[in-house]
């Protein structure tokens, strides 16, 4: 992986200093770089490890699921405010995870509760399942596993 | 209307419809019938408020006067953290101290498991 990095800050001065400017300017520089990005990219397999921007890669693809669950959820909770009577039924279900240590079991948890209409109630002391109260369990039930799962896939990506 | 002024236009309809949403939020918050159902509409609604809103101002300092603000991105990255914290710590600690849940919960699996642990420990001393 510092091999990659390295080729790829090397295209980036190589970049810079053929485009001959007056003076070293860094926004060049960046050019340079997101040139670099693409031919690393191309030719990573032959340094024989993966991509070094993959965990990047793949938090932005984290971030963008997120926000398509946030908005999706959030419309779902307002529907429910405006409507003329209150007519949700809430619950709370137990939900194991196949995540392992901390950092992805609260970064889970994290999103989870940041998503309207799904609130992590108690963290097992085990640290392998959550018990979640959801605003409307009856509707919202097979959604809530859905987007779960989807959390659970992009978060393994990012960590492991 | 040239390109800038269609730019700020779309931020500022970013920002009323920040506006918007905690308004809208804060009335679940009268209307729902538990703490736990309340503090959906209370936390989870506002967090996409403020990141609509900072998102617009945001935006209208790019376009209006070329400056990118660090700190309003700052802003976002601490509510997203702070508020579900907030969030499950208030609900885990309702529901410890005994707060019921409304009448119209259709099904409670922690309830059952507190109350075994509670009885282990009673058995134990």
């Amino acid at each position: 992986m510092p091999a990659q990095f390295l080729t790829n800050l090397f295209i980036a001065f190589l970049w810079m200093l053929l485009n001959d400017e007056d003076e070293l300017r860094f926004s060049t520089f960046f050019a340079g770089y997101l040139v670099g990005i693409i031919i690393v990219f191309i030719m990573h397999r032959f340094f024989g490890t993966q991509f070094y921007l993959r965990r990047f890669f793949a938090l932005l693809k984290l971030i963008l699921i997120f926000i398509r669950e946030l908005s999706s959820s959030s419309v779902f909770v307002i529907k429910h405010i405006v409507k003329k009577e209150v007519t949700i039924k809430p619950g709370i279900f137990y939900y194991k995870t196949e995540l392992r240590g901390e950092w992805e079991v609260s970064l889970l948890a994290l999103l989870l509760t940041l998503t309207p209409g799904s609130v992590v109630m108690e963290v097992t002391p085990e640290g392998d399942a959550f018990y979640v109260h959801a605003m409307d369990i009856a509707e919202s039930r097979e959604n809530l596993l859905r987007s779960l799962a989807k959390f659970e896939r992009a978060i393994m990506e990012v960590l492991r | 209307m040239n390109g800038n002024g269609i730019l700020e236009i779309i931020a500022a309809i970013f920002i009323f419809g920040g506006g918007v949403l905690s308004v809208l939020s804060a009335l679940g918050l009268m209307r729902f019938p538990d703490i736990y159902t309340r503090n959906h509409a209370g936390t989870k609604s506002t967090t996409l408020a403020v990141l609509v809103t900072l998102t617009g101002v945001f935006m209208y300092f790019w376009i209006a006067e070329g400056y990118i603000s660090v700190r309003l991105i700052l802003g976002i990255l601490f509510v997203f953290i702070t508020a579900p914290t907030a969030g499950h710590i208030i609900v885990r600690a309702a529901y410890r101290s005994g707060v019921k849940v409304s009448d119209s919960t259709v099904e409670d699996e922690l309830g059952p498991m507190l109350r075994k642990k509670e009885g282990e420990r009673e058995g134990e001393s």
